[in-house]
């Protein structure tokens, strides 16, 4: 392997402009397949989620699955698209083993969606308008596992054993017209977008679009003009960039090593290339020696589908409110700056917090909440915020207590800690761990007192006058109660016990 | 127009993995540019108010609800398989040394 001396990501955009194009693949969340009635329940038993239909048994016919037809066409009018009146599937013929008909059932030149675009929102506020070619409806792959390899790498290994449930789940694969104009942010907008895609499909419920999951996957092709030029330059396709973070990284990699290459004089060859989570780099992988040879044909075993303008106006009218109106929205009426919301969005926190909201709680506690601690504990977890333990209703219950001076922030956190320990709702809680603020005046005097007793120094100074030290005493106060007490009382009552007012 | 190349159909042959002599070459090169002129007769017919098609029948739209439907237990699914292990179908290694 060659090792390149890569060019500063600062020099190589000094000589070039990149252009990149995005293809993102989203396995639909379907109960059955894309062309059989096999379920695609994640984890099951291996082949046991085949038929003869998606295991490419002879005579075994395809029939489009309905929901996912409906699916794509919600995905095209989200993402602008002009929807076909009449497509076709298509065979992409390919021999690899992680496909037994020995094609994948596709669509080429007649997608179900085209032309449309996707807004996407960067960092500082930024709106940037990425430009869709196309989505179309095509079928997943099976899951090989190489054996006798290294680290189960294909190269090396002595064989290689198939699942073939997932073959055939529905998947929709989204293709970026070429994006231009992106300049040193290339790297920035290639994660918003991925990231923005993600927000749309969720919002439309038609997949989880778990990327750790590889229910989302992304290759992301690049290449580099000098400035002013007009035609693009050759291209790589990065296969397989699997996180949002890896989008970024893989495009400025990719970045740096184009103009290396091309700044020593050197050429770039069209080919695939293997991203490296571990170190962020990309290696070569095969060469497209001529443009893929797939011989795409027109499915014969399939009709066409032909979407009624009728029912794709319904679909249109149905669709939700899209995720950066909505936060757009949500920004206006929280009071916060493009940057929290955007905090918010990268936590995956957005619709927690509303949900919070909707359950009672006032937005700025519910941000605080799910931001603060909540956020903290899912990362420590490794987990996205809506896997932990707990209720948005919880944590607006958590909130109202707050709010109603039976909590106080220090105990709130308890509670929430036990909610996360499984020991019950809030309520619960509090009861079984006795974390009410202690607002019991005979409790709460008899813990004053025995501060005042204690601290008899500091208590003369507030005698005369020096109101600032009762902290101390509101400080032994808290100390003896637990951190029950509810502060401001135990500091009323300390000051009216030695005769002061503020 | 029309016709195939010996190159095409050595190209061909090797998209389709299979492993043709020489003079295979040059037979099946004769036959499929025989038959590729013949089809391509349809294009003398075929004026511009006819509609490329790609299906005999005039459906749209043929689609199935949603719903699972029993699968083949993992037996009868790897039972003509010529190898498995792992209740998985096992193939020869995919790529060759490097």
């Amino acid at each position: 392997m060659t090792v390149i001396d890569l060019v500063s990501y600062e020099d190589a955009l000094a000589s070039y402009d990149p252009v990149m194009g995005l293809e993102v693949h989203v396995e639909l969340g379907t109960q059955t397949k894309m062309f059989c009635g096999c379920a695609t329940t994640l984890g099951a038993e291996p082949n046991t989620q085949t038929c003869p239909t998606c295991l490419g048994l002879p005579g075994a016919l395809p029939v489009v699955n309905a929901t996912a037809v409906e699916s794509a066409v919600r995905i095209g009018l989200a993402l602008n698209c002009e929807i076909a009146e009449w497509c076709r599937f298509a065979r992409k013929n390919y021999f690899y083993p992680d496909m037994p008909k020995n094609f994948q059932t596709s669509q080429y030149d007649e997608p179900i969606a085209f032309n449309g675009h996707l807004d996407v929102q960067l960092e500082d506020g930024e709106v940037f308008r990425v430009g869709i070619e196309r989505a179309h409806m095509e079928e997943d792959t099976g899951k090989s596992t190489h054996i006798g390899g290294a680290t189960g790498r294909i190269h090396g290994a002595s064989h290689s054993l198939l699942d073939y449930n997932r073959a055939g789940i529905p998947l929709i694969e989204i293709v970026t017209k070429p994006i231009t104009g992106a300049g040193a942010r290339a790297p920035e907008i290639a994660r918003a977008y991925v990231a923005e895609l993600r927000e749309l499909i969720r919002a439309l419920g038609v997949s989880e679009a778990r990327m750790e999951m590889g229910q989302m996957r992304c290759d992301v092709n690049l290449s580099l003009r000098p400035h002013g030029r007009e035609a693009f330059g050759t291209r790589s396709e990065t296969k397989n960039v699997n996180s949002l973070r890896s989008v970024e990284r893989a495009v400025r990699f990719e970045v740096k090593r184009h103009a290396a290459v091309l700044g020593d004089g050197g050429v770039i060859v069209q080919e695939t290339r293997h991203f490296h989570e571990e170190n962020g780099t990309t290696t070569s992988g095969r060469v497209k020696e001529e443009a893929e040879d797939y011989r795409y044909f027109p499915e014969p075993d399939l009709v066409p589908v032909a979407p009624e303008k009728e029912w794709v106006e319904r679909l249109r009218a149905g669709l939700p409110e899209l995720p950066l109106v909505r936060r757009t929205r949500l920004r206006e009426e929280w009071g916060v700056s493009a940057h929290e919301m955007q905090s918010a969005l990268n936590a995956g926190a957005v619709e927690l917090i509303v949900a919070t909201v909707d359950a009672g709680a006032d937005q700025a506690a519910a941000r605080k909440w799910w931001m603060g601690e909540l956020a903290r504990r899912a990362n420590e977890l490794g987990v996205e915020p809506a896997a932990l333990p707990i209720t948005p209703a919880q944590v607006a219950r958590v909130a109202a207590l707050v709010a109603e001076g039976a909590l106080n922030d220090k105990l709130a956190r308890q509670v929430i800690e036990g909610v996360l320990a499984g020991e019950g709702a809030p309520d619960e809680v509090v009861e079984k761990r006795g974390l009410r603020i202690v607002s019991d005046e005979g409790a709460l005097g008899r813990a004053v007192d025995e501060a005042i007793a204690a601290n008899a120094a500091v208590a003369d100074k507030i005698r005369g006058g020096k109101t600032a030290a009762a902290g101390a005493l509101v400080g032994a106060v808290m100390k003896a109660t637990r951190g029950q007490a509810d502060a401001a009382r135990a500091r009323q009552l300390i000051l009216e016990r030695l005769g002061v007012t503020e | 127009m029309p016709g195939i190349t010996r190159e095409e159909v050595a190209h061909l042959a090797r998209l389709a993995r299979l492993e043709l002599t020489s003079e295979e070459l040059d037979h099946f090169a004769g036959q499929l540019d025989d038959i590729i002129n013949a089809v391509a007769r349809v294009a003398d017919v075929a004026t511009e108010d006819v509609p490329p098609t790609s299906h005999p029948l005039p459906l749209t739209n043929v689609m199935r609800p949603d719903e699972v439907r029993p699968s083949l237990t993992a037996e009868q699914a790897l039972s003509g398989a010529p190898a498995q292990e792992q209740q998985r179908f096992k193939v020869p290694q995919i790529l060759g040394e490097e």
